[in-house]
Formats: structure tokens, sequence, C-alpha cells
């Protein structure tokens, strides 16, 4: 794709020749005639994940932690059942775990071995997250990782790096922006980014979500 | 295994690169790569983490090159030749020459899509044993090369931590990727980023990595 900004991802020739469009293709075909697979099943899956999961199911969690106190603290104690009772769950996220950012702790998310991500809030993840360039540095020098995202956080924050290597998977409680006291909960959601609730990026400034 | 996939710490390969209002999927392609991935992935015969082991069994040239729903194509590929649901004519030629094998379950139906994303598969187990470790416990993640799957990172091996969270037990990847079934106890072990990384290291930051017992031996006090 010319228009992407990641070159080592796309619109580049693998170097055996291999063509996925081509590939795929003929692998579908042949799955279905063998019996394998029922075409609308993929179906189901690909709308799943084009349209009906995503950032904006993390981003009400998040919304509803800032507003109800219980509800947090239930979040942080179980992220799992927390979840389940505004009806997100499910593949990719079957063992939540929230971790909450403080003035003095800043939480960031990775998977260094391959794209562990919790698909049930967050949707499948960018390009970027499942890439070497962050998976190799997000490890070894997060303050740089978060300068690529135009964040600068202060030396003295303490930064937390959770590396998801097994089928536990992580989400930032971002701290809630200032001047949003008097937000509601859906304005609230509507500052959560997904960069937010990854560890990269802060909670939108209720002047910045408005333009 | 020491493949491609195990990049903490790895240098040179430049800045994160955000794409701005990036879309879900980049081509069509990459719609169906994903549906088949989990599709035949339902057939029940291989595991997530066998299906790990075999991305990252890929050379490591034509892994780091490849797009991510490339390494996933590719190692589908692989999972159905050598689970003989395909035969090499028919991944090449994209005509069926061999009658279907049987499955261990069915065809994924589209209900049964909308409940598998919908309800997942938990990876907790009832445990065989009383955890090792407990919150607090100062453990040594083993120095360790084995040639099939592990989730323990190069750059832990042989560090010492703190264990932070207790899990519970879960499949062991490790022994999944082999077929087999071992729950054991999974922990959150937090490492300096001096014990990680050394001289220089951030004295701000702190990592941590999702750890199975076996991956662990207790560390005696330094005196």
């Amino acid at each position: 794709m010319a228009s992407c900004a990641c070159p080592t991802e796309h619109g580049r020739t693998a170097i055996d020749g291999y063509d996925p469009a081509a590939r795929v293709k003929a692998l579908e075909q042949v799955l279905v005639e063998k019996g394998y697979v029922d075409r609308a099943a993929l179906d189901v899956i690909v709308e799943t994940y084009a349209r009906e999961v995503g950032p904006m199911n993390g981003a009400k969690v998040v919304a509803r932690a800032w507003i109800d106190a219980d509800f947090r603290t239930r979040l942080l104690e179980d992220g799992t059942a927390a979840a389940a009772e505004l009806g997100f769950g499910g593949r990719g996220g079957e063992h939540l775990v929230i971790v909450e950012n403080t003035p003095k702790l800043h939480n960031l998310i990775v998977c260094t071995l391959c794209s562990c991500y919790p698909w049930p809030l967050l949707g499948l993840p960018p390009v970027w997250y499942k890439s070497p360039p962050y998976r190799s540095r997000a490890v070894i020098e997060p303050r740089a990782v978060l300068r690529d995202f135009g964040v600068n956080l202060p030396e003295t924050t303490a930064i937390r790096v959770w590396d998801s290597t097994a089928e536990t998977r992580y989400l930032v409680l971002p701290l809630r922006p200032e001047g949003s006291e008097d937000l509601s909960e859906d304005r609230l959601a509507s500052l959560v980014t997904r960069e937010a609730m990854i560890g990269t990026g802060l909670a939108l400034a209720p002047a910045v979500a408005a333009i | 295994m020491n493949g491609a996939q195990d990049l903490g710490g790895a240098m040179g390969f430049g800045p994160v690169r955000p794409e701005k209002d990036e879309p879900v999927f980049h081509a069509s392609w990459e719609e169906r790569a994903l549906a088949l991935t989990l599709a035949a992935g339902a057939l029940g015969e291989w595991s997530i983490d066998e299906g790990r082991y075999a991305r990252e069994s890929l050379h490591p040239a034509l892994y780091l090159n490849a797009s991510y729903y490339e390494i996933w194509l590719r190692a589908l590929e692989r999972l159905l030749r050598e689970k003989a649901l395909l035969d090499e004519k028919e991944l090449d030629g994209g005509q069926v020459t061999s009658p279907p094998a049987p499955t261990r379950l069915p065809r994924l139906t589209p209900e049964g899509a909308r409940r598998l994303m919908a309800m997942g598969t938990p990876y907790r187990r009832q445990p065989s044993a009383p955890a090792r470790f407990a919150v607090g416990s100062r453990v040594r993640a083993k120095v360790i090369n084995p040639r099939g799957h592990t989730r323990l990172p190069r750059y832990a091996r042989g560090k010492e931590g703190v264990v932070e969270r207790v899990h519970g037990a879960h499949v062991f990847p490790d022994a999944s990727a082999r077929g087999e079934s071992q729950p054991v106890w999974l922990y959150t072990v937090a490492f300096s980023a001096r014990e990680l990384w050394g001289e220089g290291a951030d004295p701000a930051l702190t990592v941590s990595i999702e750890a199975f017992e076996p991956y662990l031996e207790r560390c005696e006090p330094k005196s």
C-alpha cells in the first residue's frame, strides 16, 4: 500500500516469491471443497473483528472505571469478571488483567514473542504493535518508544512494561484527564484512545477531543 | 526455540511508525488469512501453541521480511500439511486431489464461530500440585535453550526477579506445543531494568514477564 507508513509490512515482495493473496485464495477454495471450513463461518469471523469488536469496547470499560469507584476496584481485582459485567469477553481475552496508571507510574503493554493483545477490549492489534521495532524496543527503551508516539514522560515517572508471554492479556487504565469532571460516561469514553489503553498514549484532554 | 520471534531487546529495527487511521485489515486477503486460521484451528487438530511454534519455525529471514498475516498464512499451510489435512499438490495447485481426513472437531458453523468469538477457550486448569512460589518470592529464570516452543524470552533467562502475581495453574505452552497436556502454575515476575540490561539501564524501569513455574528456580537471598 503506497499510503502506508510501514515499509517493512506492505508493498514489498517475499524473498521466495510467495504471493499471499493468491495463496490464500487457493487455500480457501481447497479447504471449502474438502469440507474443512464453511465460508459463512469465515464471514462471521471477519465481520466480528472488522465491525463489532474494537477499542470502543475498552474505552467503555475505562470510562466506567473513572466514574464508578466500586467498578474500578472490581476491575483491578478481576479484569475478566468486571469486563463481563459490561458484556465484553471471549477469544483473546479469557484472562484479562487491568493495570492502573498513577501520576508516578506509567504502564506499557507489549508481546515481544508474538502479538498477544486483549482482543475483546481492543479488537485486532495494529501493525506497529506486531512489528519488530515495537516488540524489540518496548522492553529495553520504552521512553524512546513513547517519544515515537509524541509522549514525553518526566524521567521521574516510573515505567512498568508488561510482556504478555502467556494467555493473560493486559489493558492499561489510563489517568483521567484534567477538566473531565463534568463529562458524561459516553463523552469520557471518547477521550480513551487505543494507544492510551496500550500505554503508548495518554487519554485525550477534553478540549482536544471536542475538535 | 531461539527463533526470529524472540525480539525483546533486539536492535536496529528503527522507529515505531504508527499509521494514522489504520484500517483493521490492509487487504482483503488478510481478512481471509485471519478467518481461515481461526476456522481451521477450530478443527481441533492443533493447539494455539503448536500454531505459534509453526510461525516461529519459519526461517528467520522469511519471518522478519513477512507481514504478520503472511506469517500466519505460511504457518497455517505448514500445519495443514503436517496434520495431513492437505497435501503438497493441494497447497500448491488449489485443486482437491485426496479425500478429506477425519478431524477431532467438526467444521465450524457460523453459529459456532459466533460462540467461539464470544466465549473463547479459557486456559486456566485445576492445579496438580501446590504453587512453589508466592507473591514476594525471589526467583531466577532458568537458562534454557529448548529446540521446541517456549514462552520464556531470551532477555529474561538467568535473571533474578520477584513474583508479583499468581495467576493459578494454566496450560503449559512448552508441553501443549508437543500435543501434551500439563497444567502448571503461572506467575507475573518483575525484573529491574538494571538486572535485565545492565549498566546504563533506565533506573525507573521495571519489566515483567508471565512465567510458568518450570521456567523458575528459587533464588537464595544474596549475602
